[in-house]
């Protein structure tokens, strides 16, 4: 089968995706959890241990408080309650703290940082699996075994207000509730109000025994304007003062029914210091847990240094607290200050519950559980407590009875620790089978291309894909039973979920014939490599003119670069390695001109004698490597001289000064934001710019930067696409002023801070309208009489298209990396690539480094934390989840799609060969799906990293989604030439 | 003939290297704490300042290109004086593309320039000496097939090796091992030191290895 290099390589890209989905979906494994799901019901609570004697202890302990009020805080970081910050905004709660009758911790949560998982963890107990972050913005049902699932089936009455999460976590849980959506970042008031106004009647009442409040004003005021805001300390005197008054009100129920109350007051997650979170900095893990009983005792004193807990172990804490059995797949331990009070039986008692639950959690998830050093020492505070109980039932002496029952104490809560620990970090399994087909099919597509390489880059980028020959029919066969076998023996025999078994079996054999035809595939082209190989050994050509200095740069750019994401900190510092390249490639191209401009004949001279040479050659072996572009190069050099010589006076100059002017460019960029993890903190530009008191400043840089956008933009468009540009990015500038990010010349204060729908809406008119007119001029080329300069026009408008959808979405602070992604994109075309004369394969490559740069120099790193979600509400009035999860990657991918769109506009303009846009479709794709295949191995690799879930995982799904992004960009470049080849 | 001059490089490039060990030892004599790590601004400067001088006593000694008929000492000064201008520019045109591939601004300024000077040392230095201060010869020899004898090969690949030992040495500085090597500009300072080394001690040798191929267009 005959198949364009393009097209060959948009299939092989697509099959790419399906097995990068396949591996997602057996990395991002089920969360340690308790398999026993069904019967939980019905189980009775472990009863107390004895030596000899009959307990008569065997129903679950009373609850130790009648009423709990859960306050969760998003974003609470530990700093805001305990730091100066508390004591200056939280008058009330820092009294509590230290003078109250109160527990204060850190308590740690887990990465991702993120309010779904966390709420999850908060209530289950559990580990929640990374996918969570994903499933976040649309969150179904829990099922796992949890608190309020619990409290419920106790008959307990639940009432919630807050973020929506909870009632779509929860969805039947409630008698009552109110849920506020967390998706406009830009409200901070509305949605705290709208929780406090049910608080007055709610305390009043007596109907209910848990209230649960999730205030969601400090998250978004975190990731409007960071935790130095001086917006956080209002919202932090806001939550004081809410704080105090369910606190008194508690206490005066109290006194009428002498039960104890428990308030606890704490946050999902912390916030970093750019103000997002998602990642494990010290930061986003830290979150303050305060609780507050008249139970406990006063003791003023150690407040500043409270102590460090896991997030998990509220879960146990709050069953106990109310006399409810803890979640199965809980691996928290008891907070043991809380039950510190209570008589010694109780206190032994309820350790007793939490580490039988424990150890049978590890028992389900640990094979060998009766090596675990939590397990023996389980056994032995197992057996120490039956003899207590023993001497107890006996009415032994108190002062012996106190000493054993303390040891018992001590050795039950070594035992709940070590078990914590070792199940904490009983890392989730992995769905090896599934991430093992996923990894074959992308590694075959690898390489299918790899060794096509030198067949797509000639002149007629024709392949010949051995896909229904009939000597790998046999070989074909036989694999796919091979295979089969393979399926029926793993289905079988494991007893872990695997993904791949669960599918229907067709779907299944789908992928089994996938996986061997690609195989075969393989097999056959590496065959024919080789032998092409002899022949060219007979009759050796001279390969000197096969690598340039840039090719080599290229290539060893993209190998190094995919091999150093074996490293936690390159995967971190990613960005830096971009940087890096993308220098070293503008000093290259540097020297090249340099050489160019002032050795230009000899150049001529030493490359004219190889260009009969070659075209024999090429006569004598088509499939030989790399010759393509330089025949067409070649071909273009004969009928004209070198341009470059041709140049003089400013032009010349201009080539002269262009790497420079480049690199300077990038240099910018790079202090516009301080991406990455290590130097984050450090202050940049962005931040100097989004602080409150520059945005006059700000105002004026977004204003000159929409004014350049339209000048680099519109000189190619039509006059009604330049129109439509013009009143779009006016838009943009009123939709800014709108939100409150910039300010109009005449206005000194913003005052009404409104979504912006309106304007945002307007902008999309003009979006919609220059894409539109961009798709006409593309319809209009295809009638055979029309010019040529037609699909140039409209493939520029669509182009412009996208730059100011990009401008409506991206930040007003990092519109200057639109400008200058602009003004790169054009100096580059103009005085670098056209006198230089780069072949298709090299442009693609360039451009392909350039757009991973941009996407890190518009403030991306590889953690959750830098997507900017808000970009996917811009004009949105409700959370529509289609156009949302579009907006928001269209955002973050703003900097790979724009220089892909640049691409196919240059080479289409250029047109210098029609094998152009094919070549570098191919020349795309291959070069990305390097680093995912080099990356899919290294993770499966890695996968018991310290960091594989902070560090290694987000950057895995980064990498799908780029994978994603690429292969519509290839689809559309295949669309694109075939267009070109009709016409 | 040519294996004469091969051996006359190998004694030039075992000079420089043995300087270089001896920038390394020597001073711990003179100076108090001294150590590479430690006082690296003042190692950097004793490699620099011993290494100009090992290059430009044995450039004078051995003359590998011994075209220079015209000898008036006016001439000289003026040569002199535009090697200088020629060096100082190297300094600051490396400063900058350090800056640009993202060292700090303004802070550490003296340690970026005195990485500059250092890089300099190895690889202008050495093409002044030999190709004076001729803008076109040098880019002639950095680009394909444009040298034109042993000496210039070597120029080539010690220059070359000294710019990738640089490149290679950022490497280290984003990994976070926390070792003192790690901080700007030791490892790109410490990277340039080892590619010119081995750029020294390959060259002779890959030209021996290679002496039947090479020809010159001058020999
Ligand atoms: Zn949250
Ligand atoms: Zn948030």
């Amino acid at each position: 089968m005959r198949l364009g290099s393009g097209t060959f390589a948009a299939c092989c890209v697509v099959i790419e995706v399906l097995g990068v989905a396949l591996f997602l979906r057996g990395f991002f494994p089920a969360p340690v959890c308790s398999f026993s799901e069904t019967e939980h019901q019905t189980e009775s609570p472990a009863p107390e241990p004895s030596a000899g004697a009959i307990s008569n202890w065997t129903e679950l302990p009373r609850p130790l408080f009648r009423k709990v009020v859960i306050m969760l805080i998003d974003a609470l970081r530990d700093d805001f309650v305990f730091g100066s910050k508390g004591v200056k905004f939280m008058p009330y709660t820092t009294y509590l703290v230290e003078k109250g009758s109160s527990h204060s911790f850190v308590a740690e949560a887990k990465p991702p940082t993120v309010t779904m998982p966390r709420i999850k963890a908060l209530m289950t107990g559990g580990l929640p699996g990374f996918i969570d972050v994903v499933r976040n913005l649309n969150s179904p049902a829990l099922l796992e075994d949890n608190v309020i699932t619990r409290a419920k089936a106790a008959g307990k009455r639940i009432i919630f207000y807050g973020d929506e999460t909870w009632v779509k976590l929860f969805p039947k849980h409630f008698v009552e509730y109110d849920g506020t959506t967390s998706f406009f970042v830009s409200d901070y008031t509305e949605v705290d109000d709208n929780v406090t106004r049910h608080l007055d009647k709610v305390l009043k009442r007596r109907d209910w025994d848990v209230l649960i409040l999730h205030y969601l004003g400090l998250d978004h005021i975190g990731h409007v304007s960071g935790p130095n805001s001086p917006l956080v300390g209002r919202k932090l005197s806001e939550m004081d003062s809410v704080l105090m008054k369910i606190h008194t009100s508690l206490l005066s129920e109290e006194r009428e029914t002498l039960l104890p109350n428990l308030l606890v007051l704490c946050g999902d997650h912390g916030m970093s210091e750019a103000g997002g979170h998602g990642a494990s900095s010290v930061e986003e893990v830290n979150t303050a847990l305060i609780l507050i009983s008249s139970a406990f005792e006063r003791k003023p004193g150690d407040i500043r240094h409270p102590k460090y807990i896991q997030q998990t172990d509220l879960a146990a804490t709050l069953s106990i607290g109310l006399g409810l059995p803890i979640p199965k797949s809980s691996i928290g331990s008891l907070i043991f200050p809380v039950v510190e009070g209570k008589p010694m039986r109780e206190q032994l008692r309820f350790l007793h519950l939490n580490t039988v639950q424990l150890s049978k959690l590890l028992q389900e998830n640990v094979p060998s559980y009766e090596k675990e050093p939590g397990f023996e020492q389980f056994k032995v505070s197992e057996r120490l407590h039956g003899n207590w109980i023993r001497l107890y039932l006996e009415e032994n002496n108190s002062e012996v009875l106190s000493n054993l029952g303390s040891k018992v104490r001590r050795q039950y809560l070594e035992a709940l620790r070590t078990l914590s620990l070792s199940l904490s970090r009983q890392a989730a399994q992995y769905d090896i089978y599934s991430m093992a087909v996923g990894a074959v099919l992308v590694l075959e597509v690898l390489a299918l291309l790899l060794p096509s390489l030198p067949r797509a880059l000639t002149g007629k980028a024709e392949l010949d894909v051995p896909l229904l020959s009939p000597a790998s029919s046999l070989l074909f066969y036989l694999l796919l039973l091979a295979l089969a076998a393979l399926h029926v023996a793993v289905c079988t025999s494991t007893d872990s979920p695997c993904y791949l078994c669960s599918l229907p079996w067709l779907t299944a054999g789908g992928v089994l014939v996938l996986v061997s035809t690609l195989l075969c595939a393989v097999v056959s082209a590496l065959a024919e490599l080789l032998a092409s190989g002899k022949r060219l050994r007979k009759n050796p050509p001279q390969s000197s003119s096969g690598w340039s200095g840039l090719d080599l740069l290229i290539s060893l750019g993209t190998v190094g670069h995919a091999l150093s994401l074996g490293a936690s900190s390159f995967v971190e510092q990613e960005h830096q390695t971009w940087y890096f390249l993308v220098n070293t490639l503008c000093l290259a191209l540097c020297h090249e001109t340099y050489r160019h401009c002032f050795l230009g004949h000899d150049c001529a001279r030493q490359r004219c004698p190889h260009a009969g040479e070659e075209f024999d050659w090429v006569a004598v072996a088509p499939q030989a490597k790399s010759t393509g572009p330089d025949v067409w190069e070649l071909d273009r050099a004969s009928k004209h001289p070198s341009p470059l010589e041709a140049l003089r006076g400013p032009e010349r100059w201009m080539v002269l000064v262009s790497p420079w002017v480049i690199l300077t460019c990038c240099r910018l960029l790079r202090s516009l934001n301080q991406t990455g993890v290590q130097w984050a903190h450090r202050p940049d530009l962005g931040h100097w710019l989004t602080s409150s008191d520059h945005k006059a400043e700000l105002s004026v840089l977004a204003a000159v930067s929409l004014i350049m956008i339209f000048v680099l933009v519109q000189k190619r468009c039509s006059l009604a696409s330049k129109v439509a540009m013009a009143f779009g990015l006016l838009g943009i500038y009123c939709y800014r002023v709108a939100v409150g990010n910039l300010l109009f010349p005449w206005q000194q204060n913003n005052k009404g801070i409104s979504k912006g729908i309106t304007e945002a809406r307007f902008v999309y008119v003009f979006v919609l309208g220059v894409l539109f007119t961009g798709t006409k001029d593309l319809l209009k080329s295809q009638i055979p009489a029309t010019d040529f300069a037609v699909k140039t026009v409209g493939l520029w408008e669509i182009h412009s298209g996208f730059v100011l959808l990009a401008a409506l979405l991206l930040r007003p602070h990092r519109l200057p990396v639109l400008v200058l992604g602009l003004a790169i994109q054009a100096v580059m075309a103009r005085f670098v690539w056209t006198p230089l004369r780069h072949d298709a394969a090299q442009v693609a490559a360039m451009h392909y480094w350039f757009g991973q740069a941009f996407f890190y120099f518009q403030g991306n790193s590889n953690s959750i934390a830098t997507v900017d979600i808000s970009a996917g509400f811009v004009g949105l009035d409700a959370y529509a989840e289609v156009p949302a999860v579009l907006l928001t990657t269209l955002a973050t991918y703003t900097g790979p799609v724009l220089w892909a769109s640049h691409l196919l506009n240059f080479l289409t303009s250029e047109a210098g060969s029609g094998s152009a846009l094919s070549h570098a479709c191919f020349c795309y794709a291959l070069i990305c799906s390097l680093p995912v295949s080099a990356y899919i191995i290294l993770v499966t690799s890695l996968r018991y990293h310290l960091f594989i879930w902070s560090v290694f995982s987000p950057k895995l799904l980064y990498e799908g989604m780029h994978l994603l992004i690429t292969a519509a960009v290839c689809v559309f470049f295949t669309a694109m030439d075939q267009t070109n080849a009709k016409s | 003939m040519k294996d004469t001059d091969i051996k006359r490089l190998l004694y030039v490039h075992l000079l420089c290297i043995f300087s270089i060990i001896l920038s390394i030892f020597i001073p711990s004599f003179f100076l108090e704490n001294f150590s590479v790590l430690e006082t690296h601004l003042t190692w950097l400067c004793i490699c620099s300042v011993s290494v100009t001088a090992v290059n430009l006593v044995s450039y004078l000694v051995v003359k590998p290109n011994a075209s220079s008929k015209r000898s008036s000492l006016s001439y000289k000064v003026t040569r002199f004086l535009k090697c200088c201008i020629y060096f100082l520019m190297s300094c600051f045109s490396f400063h900058v593309i350090f800056v640009l591939y993202g060292a700090p601004l303004t802070e550490l300024a003296l340690e970026t320039f005195l990485l500059a000077v250092t890089l300099s040392t190895f690889t202008t230095v050495p093409c002044l000496c030999l190709l004076g201060p001729n803008f076109k010869a040098w880019l002639r020899v950095f680009s394909r097939n444009g040298v034109t004898s042993i000496w210039e090969n070597s120029l080539q690949i010690t220059t070359v090796s000294s710019f990738v030992g640089t490149w290679l040495g950022a490497f280290p500085i984003p990994l976070d091992w926390g070792r003192p090597w790690q901080e700007w500009p030791i490892s790109c300072t410490l990277g340039a030191t080892f590619g010119y080394v081995a750029g020294l001690v390959t060259s002779p040798l890959w030209i021996y290895w290679n002496r039947k191929k090479l020809t010159y267009k001058n020999n």
